[in-house]
């Protein structure tokens, strides 16, 4: 009609459009605006931020708090920069990410497609598992590790995360393989295909859209988790996160503010990534068997 | 012993017992329906034979080897889906293969019997595209051949019409007709539809609570029902069962009914040996081809008799009308021919068959012969 091409429900005038649009930018800028910060920081000398002004612009731009922040740094005792640090967040949270979906994907696999007697109580404990606060596992968690001789080791913080990983991880495609359809499963039996098979031919290639959930939901919490690492990890398996809180909180010497915001924004980058990558698949994901299995 | 053989063979569930006793000997080549409403058991019963579902008790067995414990990959048996079951990540070919492929054919073989199979399917042009971009006479087709191509001993088919619409429907059931014919194989069938079980089977089932009510071929299914559930299921429309009473007059024994404006309706029973049965209640059944307009009556019968009763409705069918009225205070059903002038309200000669009646005992409901 008059209106124009507009595909939305609701049509909105001239006024409204301009309220609403006002509110969506001033949000826009009150969210974006601790990034700019870092950003805009981490590229200034520290006199520069000393001398005041944290939102103007680097009168000269250097990219020397970067490179201090990832290989100079003093963080606990040694001037190593995050580097170490960063690998041993990639080396932890790879594996523990990968294996906690691989094992959630055979768990939903099993507890929707093979059941068996008490499968419901079985995930009802895992669900539970979900939300068992972290500070009530650390004690037994740090004896278990004692006992496995995983104390104070990457090793060690990759079974932490997973134990707890599974959980969620089981979550997701529990749900997503209850809207599988099991005729073809049964199909896939008398076609002759076992247990591994059906998973790998049938479910695997479907399950993306859950996958990306699920990677995406677990790299967020593995990377970004504190406590674990300051509890479970000696200084050369700290996780970027505690490094970054070593670098921060360090009490000597002159607090070098661009290079704890170029530290900072290193610790973002990788979950920021995941969810540029795949933050489409996400919301995809989630909205899989909400309209159609 | 038969080709496939159930013997005793029950399913529980816990305490609760859903089939009964059940014994079935398939011939090769045989095409077995099982008919039945929903929860009447045969999809259960045809996951057993698939080894989709354990055997509580009893014996299922293909070419006399028990099968109970045999894993459902090694019954050498194939399977229709009822929602096709196509796996949606592979393409037509792939789908078809899989089952070969599982079973350690060579790739050469498989692509050989693929083409094999897609030709006489006339599916060769589909090989390459996925299920989700078929339609479902499509679908149906792929499925069909999935289970053709591994020239199984036995083929199992979960109402795999039950998804198309009602014209297509007609078709494929024509065309597995047709390919039961060609091929001779073994095939057990499941269906809620009445009208499929009776054109496409050499033999029928018809279930009903966990038990097989009949088995037969279509013919004594549909002409010679052993209870009323049979009787009843069986036939579109269905047979009509009204109360009467048998009485016997000049020695002939005769079923007594009233009519709607309380006058009592007498048809003779051609079975001398009814004449026992003087003065016992009675269900009679009777199909609507065997109610006819006078000049619509099968002339091969010696047993037309007339009754006159008031028309309640007609519907005219197109190809029949079928007479809407009362006979023991139970609504009838006529089938005339279409160009009978008849309408509601007349009273009208209704010609019916009793060479084709049948008896039941209203405690029982079984027939009482």
């Amino acid at each position: 009609m008059a209106g124009g091409a507009s595909d939305t429900v609701v049509r909105t005038g001239r006024v409204s459009r301009f309220v609403i649009y006002t509110v969506l930018i001033v949000f826009c800028i009150y969210y974006l605006l601790p990034l700019y910060v870092m950003v805009v920081n981490s590229l200034k000398p520290l006199d520069e931020i000393r001398g005041g002004g944290m939102l103007s612009l680097p009168q000269t731009w250097t990219l020397a708090p970067w490179g201090s922040a990832w290989s100079t740094a003093q963080i606990g005792i040694e001037a190593t920069g995050l580097r170490p640090y960063f690998m041993n967040s990639i080396l932890m949270v790879v594996p523990a990410v990968a294996i906690s979906t691989i094992l959630g994907a055979l768990n939903g696999y099993v507890l929707t497609k093979w059941r068996f007697r008490g499968d419901t109580i079985i995930f009802g404990l895992m669900l539970f598992g979900c939300f068992i606060p972290f500070q009530m596992v650390l004690i037994p968690m740090a004896r278990m590790l004692g006992l496995m001789g995983l104390a104070g080791t990457v090793p060690g913080l990759i079974f932490v995360h997973l134990v707890y990983g599974i959980g969620f991880s089981t979550l997701y495609f529990r749900n997503y393989y209850a809207q599988f359809p099991t005729e073809l499963v049964r199909a896939a039996m008398i076609d002759g295909a076992g247990f591994f098979k059906i998973f790998q031919r049938i479910m695997l290639p479907s399950s993306g859209p859950i996958a990306v959930v699920c990677i995406i939901w677990q790299f967020t919490n593995i990377w970004n988790d504190f406590l674990f690492g300051a509890s479970f990890a000696d200084f050369d398996s700290q996780p970027m996160t505690v490094a970054l809180n070593n670098l921060v909180s360090s009490s000597t010497g002159v607090k070098e503010y661009n290079v704890h915001f170029a530290g900072a924004i290193m610790a973002a980058l990788p979950t920021l990534l995941v969810y540029i990558v795949a933050g489409r698949f996400f919301v995809r994901g989630l909205m899989a068997g909400s309209v159609k299995g | 012993m038969g080709f496939l053989d159930i013997k005793n063979a029950t399913k529980s569930y816990g305490s609760l017992q859903v089939l009964h006793e059940t014994n079935i000997a398939v011939e090769e080549g045989e095409f077995l329906v099982l008919v039945g409403p929903s929860g009447c058991g045969k999809s259960t019963l045809l996951n057993m034979i698939a080894g989709l579902e354990e055997v509580t008790s009893g014996e299922i067995a293909i070419r006399g080897n028990r099968m109970n414990e045999v894993r459902p990959a090694e019954r050498n048996i194939a399977m229709v889906f009822q929602s096709y079951a196509l796996y949606p990540n592979m393409n037509v070919a792939q789908n078809i293969a899989f089952g070969l492929e599982m079973h350690g054919v060579p790739k050469p073989k498989r692509e050989e019997a693929v083409r094999d199979v897609a030709e006489l399917l006339q599916i060769t042009k589909l090989l390459d595209r996925k299920p989700g971009q078929l339609s479902g006479g499509q679908r149906q087709r792929v499925a069909m051949g999935r289970a053709l191509v591994r020239d199984p001993d036995v083929f199992l088919f979960d109402e795999p019409l039950s998804n198309l619409d009602a014209k297509l429907r007609v078709d494929m059931r024509t065309e597995i007709k047709k390919l039961h014919q060609k091929l001779g194989t073994t095939i057990v069938y499941v269906t809620h539809d009445q009208i499929e079980a009776l054109t496409l089977s050499t033999r029928i089932a018809v279930m009903f609570g966990g038990y097989v009510q009949q088995l037969g071929t279509p013919k004594e299914i549909y002409d010679d029902p052993a209870n009323m559930f049979v009787a009843g299921f069986m036939g579109s429309p269905s047979m009509n069962l009204f109360p009467a009473k048998i009485a016997v007059a000049n020695g002939v024994p005769q079923a007594e009914f009233t009519l709607v404006d309380g006058k009592t309706g007498a048809l003779p029973l051609p079975n001398p040996a009814m004449a026992e049965h003087d003065g016992r209640s009675v269900i009679l059944g009777i199909r609507p081809e065997a109610i006819t307009d006078l000049d619509g009556a099968d002339r091969n019968s010696k047993a037309i008799h007339q009754v006159e009763a008031r028309v309640e409705v007609t519907e005219p069918a197109g190809s029949d009308t079928f007479v809407v009225s009362e006979f023991g205070s139970k609504e009838i059903t006529g089938r005339f021919r279409a160009d009978v002038v008849v309408k509601p309200g007349d009273i009208f000669p209704f010609a019916i068959n009793m060479d084709k009646a049948v008896l039941f005992d209203p405690e029982t409901e079984n027939r009482i012969r």
